[in-house]
């Protein structure tokens, strides 16, 4: 099995600093909808500037570097154990290069480790083995602390807001999510939103699905049609670029499913920034692909 | 665009409204979670005794801090081995966290700015009118960017809290801001949530 301590570094580097295709072309997009002069346009406009210098000199997109979270796909014969070893490795030596802030703290003493390098979940690791003949994919997520703040799970039934157990009732506890957010998960966000499962696994569910592509619409009809309607209805609430007010709240919904007891109705909403980072490199043989 | 200096006057901040642009000049200090929780326990509400270097560093902060700017940050700061710092990723973090602590460090210190995102409450903006003071609202997750008006940095203080949580000292030029909350008691983001709540009964309703 290879060392690819230093491939993984570089992965690092691109998440951090090197904001996907999908994203910037979201946000493009949404400058042009903002009235020019406005307080939210002027906020896209350094977010633009900021995605692209970022990109050019090599320095994180945003200061808070967030929870590193990877989704390794191994095939059968691999160790976990030495990957395990080679991404942290990796994510310190991200961390003295300044690709990444030291952000692993101590929940008792208070204490950064300073080295982004806490327990066995920080950074978070979840493996996946795969068939010996297909490629190693690993995959990671940086997600900030603001936006990991103003993330939502709801019981269903909720009285409060008149929402059932069904899509109708999924839908109300995402706006109220939303509204709830309001700036403050550094708007416009992307939702990822997972339906059933237990709070645990509703929870990592929502992470999970914010993976898909943005261009990439939901293979559930149903779902695709709730994920549009909720993106323009979150655009409604005119929260807007950075709270300032304005067109764009949320610039993308993602949903999925699981399931769960018959007594238990979750919907958890996880809230991405804008910075929405996330890189994937792709091992076949000798070769390295990074996306 | 209109420029600023730090230290700011009061005749100056009576004068900052909600909306506009401003670009700030001088020297500010971050201080978030940890910064604020000991200022307040430690020298405030004094619920805790002063320990370690704890005194000289409330002299240093009373100078810098009398017509100063607090900056809710985070950063990422290079140099860390050979204590030639420099700023590297220096975004706004959100704010609210810092709605027990922040109407209370103002006045004690009068200080005259607090640079954050996502806005402040009742209390903060209660504190804005009183002391006087105002919140500038910096683009969030524009760290590379607000990095570069970062000129240099002059020291820190608490590195032991960590290098996001310490109190780095710091000189910019043209930092861009927008005034978000006011001495005359206007907040976008009181105004920007009672709206969306509308919106939101509406939908909700539907």
């Amino acid at each position: 099995m290879r060392d690819l301590t230093n491939e993984i570094l570089e992965l690092i580097r691109r998440a951090s600093t090197d904001l996907p295709a999908d994203v910037e072309k979201r946000l493009r997009e949404a400058v042009e909808r903002e009235e020019p002069g406005s307080a939210a346009r002027s906020a896209l406009e350094t977010i633009l500037k900021n995605v692209e210098l970022a990109r050019q000199n090599s320095t994180p997109i945003c200061q808070d570097t967030g929870t590193p979270i990877f989704y390794v796909r191994y095939p059968e014969g691999w160790s976990t154990r030495r990957l395990r070893e080679q991404i942290r490795n990796a994510l310190a030596e991200a961390t003295r290069r300044s690709y990444m802030r030291p952000n692993a703290v101590d929940a008792l003493t208070g204490k950064n480790t300073g080295n982004n390098l806490g327990d066995d979940d920080f950074p978070y690791i979840h493996f996946e083995e795969v068939g010996a003949d297909e490629p190693l994919v690993i995959e990671l997520m940086l997600k900030g602390g603001g936006c990991e703040n103003v993330g939502a799970q709801y019981s269903l039934p909720d009285a409060r807001l008149g929402a059932g157990r069904d899509l109708a009732g999924v839908r109300k506890v995402v706006l109220d999510a939303v509204h709830k957010a309001q700036g403050q998960g550094c708007a416009p966000g992307i939702l990822g939103v997972a339906m059933g499962g237990d709070r645990g696994s509703s929870y990592l569910a929502s992470k999970e699905v914010l993976f898909r592509s943005m261009d990439e619409s939901n293979p559930d009809p149903k779902l695709a049609e709730l994920e549009q309607r909720l993106t323009e209805e979150a655009n409604q609430l005119g929260i807007g670029p950075m709270g300032f007010g304005g067109k764009t709240t949320v610039l993308g919904t993602k949903i999925t499913g699981l399931h769960r007891l018959p007594a238990s109705y979750f919907v958890t909403v996880s809230y991405m920034c804008w910075a929405y980072r996330r890189r994937r490199m792709i091992v076949k043989g000798d070769e390295v692909i990074y996306e | 665009m209109r420029r600023i200096n730090i230290p700011i006057s009061d005749e100056v901040i009576r004068s900052l409204h909600v909306g506009e642009p401003v670009l700030l000049n001088g020297i500010m200090v971050t201080a978030r979670d940890a910064a604020h929780k000991w200022m307040v326990e430690t020298f405030i509400k004094k619920t805790r005794p002063p320990q370690g270097d704890d005194l000289e560093v409330y002299e240093a902060l009373k100078k810098l801090l009398n017509g100063g700017v607090i900056y809710h940050c985070g950063p990422v700061v290079a140099g860390l081995e050979t204590k030639e710092y420099r700023f590297v990723a220096a975004g706004p973090t959100t704010s609210i966290r810092e709605e027990p602590y922040q109407a209370d460090v103002m006045r004690h210190f009068n200080a005259k700015g607090v640079i954050g995102k996502g806005g402040m409450g009742a209390k903060t903006l209660a504190g804005c009118q009183e002391v006087p003071f105002v919140y500038f609202h910096a683009v969030g997750g524009a760290a590379s960017y607000i990095a570069q008006t970062v000129k240099r940095v002059h020291g820190v203080y608490k590195l032991e809290f960590g290098v996001p949580e310490a109190l780095w000292v710091i000189e910019v030029e043209d930092f861009p801001v927008t005034v978000t909350m006011d001495a005359h008691g206007q907040s976008l983001h009181a105004l920007i949530e009672e709206q969306s709540q509308k919106v939101l009964q509406e939908l909700i309703a539907s």
